[in-house]
């Protein structure tokens, strides 16, 4: 008896305890939104995170929560301004910023479609992401964002099957000047020293990588 | 003395040299205090300025690394050189590879390139009129860089490496000094180099790769950014352990991605930071912390200085 007493005052516990109410608030955001005005994220994002290729929706399986945060907390400044994500975080409180960052993590990584690229593109997509282009100091994309590009901490985003339009899409951003939240400036001058063909093989190549989760 | 021979003297046979090593053996205790025998085996000692220009020589692609037994050892070698860390143990004493200071595989000019150093050996030395080979330069990296125990001539190791070196070079000039070789020599700053302003530039520039405390960053127990100081990274008796090399590779060369992006006082003051710290003991070491100072520590660096009212150079395991 007293022992299934225990049990019992064991699970109200563990179902009140921040970490349940923090995954349930996540979860009720990402299907439902908030009362504020953020749109239910799996709308574009899907329930498991996995996004949408061809609108340019990125993957958030599986990322790193820190750098999910950041971004969210950037988007609702100068520095990552995007029309669709700028109402939809500024709705979000920072309580709430970290609870989808983390039902988002949580997700395993959906196995991405191969794409259709042509295998010299991903070839020469492989080179620049494996060995980078010395010659404009383009250090290999590997190096910082981590063996096979699984991302390395808060800082270095997991680019492995991320989606091909998206990851063009950014490095296009940061040579406009459309975003220019990296740390340390260490994103924008590489993105900026990239050809067009580089973007698109390497953006081809990394979203064929198979990605994430450890 | 017999090991400080004047210029005018010409170099010893191959012979020759074997004697006088073999008399420098008998004579070790004797000697071993002494500066000049000291010099022999440092093969850490500063490379030469590099003549001033652009650096032009273009290294040959990987993909023309031939398929025989010759472009096996090419191979073998670069493997060893990018990853280091599978000689763990065996003769690698830390948590470095090659590439960490020889940036894009041993081909990047101002990084030390491979191609650069390879034509330039053997090197006969005036200071201890001894003729280091490539082979005891990448040894001497080994014992210092890699805080390890130097694969023997003749190993397969040792080869592969010295292939690879080898054939980066193809094309170069042999004995001609080439732009790009080695790091570059930054002018002595307008203030001496400043620990705590170099802490500053380290806090805003380096730590987000290389950890607040210097010990890296890794993921599922290997190194993403190599450690800069501590158990796991180059010894006393490195090269990167002078203020001035440091320098000179950290501002061709860090941030990655953001070369020459300090100016040079910046770079400065950050290798006093870097080089400030405690790291392994300097394998020369006998003992006597004041000793190994005065007889290999007559440079730029913090070995038995003071810092933070601690005398560093203790070593740390
Ligand atoms: C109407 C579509 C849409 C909805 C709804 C939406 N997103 Fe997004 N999201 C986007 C787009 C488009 C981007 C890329 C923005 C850019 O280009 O900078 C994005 C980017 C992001 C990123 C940055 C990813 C990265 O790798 O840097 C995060 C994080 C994110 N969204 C989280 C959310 C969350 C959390 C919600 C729900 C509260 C949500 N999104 C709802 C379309 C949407
Ligand atoms: C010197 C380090 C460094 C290198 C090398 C590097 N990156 Fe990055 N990259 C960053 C940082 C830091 C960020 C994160 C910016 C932020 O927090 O907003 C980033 C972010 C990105 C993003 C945005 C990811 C997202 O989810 O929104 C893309 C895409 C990207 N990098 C592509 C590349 C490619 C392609 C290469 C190789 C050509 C490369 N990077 C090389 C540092 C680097
Ligand atoms: C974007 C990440 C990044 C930043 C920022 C960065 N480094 Fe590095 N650093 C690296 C990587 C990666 C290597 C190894 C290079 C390789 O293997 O290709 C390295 C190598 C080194 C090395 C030689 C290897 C060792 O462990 O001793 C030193 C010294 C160094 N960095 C110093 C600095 C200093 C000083 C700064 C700040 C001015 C800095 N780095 C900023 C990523 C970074
Ligand atoms: C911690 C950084 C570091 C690591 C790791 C390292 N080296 Fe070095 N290496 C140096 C420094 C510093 C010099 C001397 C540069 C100077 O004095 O200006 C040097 C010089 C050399 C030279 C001579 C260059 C010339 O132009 O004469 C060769 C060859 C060399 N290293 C090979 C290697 C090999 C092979 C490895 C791996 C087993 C290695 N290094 C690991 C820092 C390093």
């Amino acid at each position: 008896m007293l022992i299934q007493n225990k049990s019992i005052v064991l699970m109200i516990l563990v179902a009140f305890s921040p970490i349940t109410l923090a995954s349930e608030l996540g979860k009720t955001i990402v299907m439902q939104g908030n009362s504020s005005g953020a749109m239910a994220c799996s709308i574009c994002h899907g329930a498991n995170g996995a996004g949408q290729a061809q609108a340019g929706f990125p993957n958030l399986a599986g990322l790193d929560p820190a750098y999910m945060q950041k971004q969210l907390q950037d988007f609702t400044t100068a520095q990552r301004h995007n029309p669709i994500m700028t109402p939809i975080a500024t709705a979000l409180s920072t309580d709430e910023m970290n609870a989808v960052s983390t039902y988002f993590a949580q997700q395993s990584t959906p196995t991405m479609k191969p794409t259709t690229a042509d295998d010299s593109l991903l070839k020469a997509g492989q080179q620049l992401a494996q060995n980078g282009n010395w010659a404009n100091d383009v250090p290999a994309c590997f190096s910082c964002h981590g063996a096979q590009a699984k991302g390395v901490g808060m800082y270095f985003p997991a680019l492995a099957g991320q989606h091909a339009s998206y990851i063009e899409q950014q490095l296009n951003s940061w040579r406009s000047g459309q975003r220019s939240n990296d740390p340390n400036q260490l994103m924008v001058g590489i993105a900026q020293r990239l050809s067009e063909t580089e973007i698109k093989a390497v953006s081809a190549y990394l979203a064929n990588l198979t990605a994430t989760n450890n | 003395m017999w090991l400080t021979k004047t210029n005018s003297r010409p170099p010893q046979g191959h012979n020759g040299r074997l004697a006088t090593r073999f008399l420098g053996a008998v004579l070790l205790s004797s000697l071993l205090f002494n500066p000049a025998f000291a010099e022999e085996k440092d093969y850490q000692v500063e490379l030469p300025a590099a003549p001033k220009g652009p650096a032009s020589f273009t290294p040959p692609n990987e993909a023309d690394i031939p398929n025989n037994a010759f472009g096996d050892a090419v191979r073998y070698g670069l493997s060893l050189f990018t990853n280091t860390q599978q000689l763990r143990g065996q003769y690698v004493g830390n948590e470095l590879n090659c590439v960490n200071c020889h940036l894009n595989k041993g081909r990047q000019a101002n990084s030390a390139p491979l191609w650069g150093a390879f034509p330039m050996y053997p090197a006969y030395r005036k200071k201890n009129d001894h003729v280091n080979t490539i082979d005891e330069r990448i040894q001497g990296c080994f014992t210092y860089s890699m805080n390890g125990t130097p694969p023997p001539f003749g190993s397969k190791e040792l080869t592969a490496l010295v292939t690879y070196h080898y054939w980066l070079s193809t094309g170069a000039p042999v004995g001609q000094a080439l732009p790009g070789r080695g790091y570059p020599k930054l002018d002595t700053p307008a203030e001496d180099p400043s620990v705590s302003r170099g802490e500053v530039v380290y806090q805003d520039n380096c730590a987000i790769c290389h950890g607040e405390n210097g010990a890296g960053t890794q993921v599922d127990g290997r190194y993403a950014f190599p450690p800069l100081w501590g158990k796991d990274s180059f010894n006393w008796g490195a090269g990167m352990h002078r203020v001035n090399t440091a320098a000179g590779f950290i501002k061709a060369n860090m941030p990655l991605g953001k070369p020459n992006s300090l100016t040079d006082q910046q770079a400065w003051d950050v290798a006093a930071f870097m080089n400030s710290h405690e790291r392994p003991q300097d394998p020369r070491y006998e003992g006597n912390l004041e000793q190994t100072a005065e007889t290999f520590h007559q440079h730029q660096c913090f070995y038995n200085k003071e810092v933070d009212q601690q005398r560093i150079g203790q070593g740390v395991k």
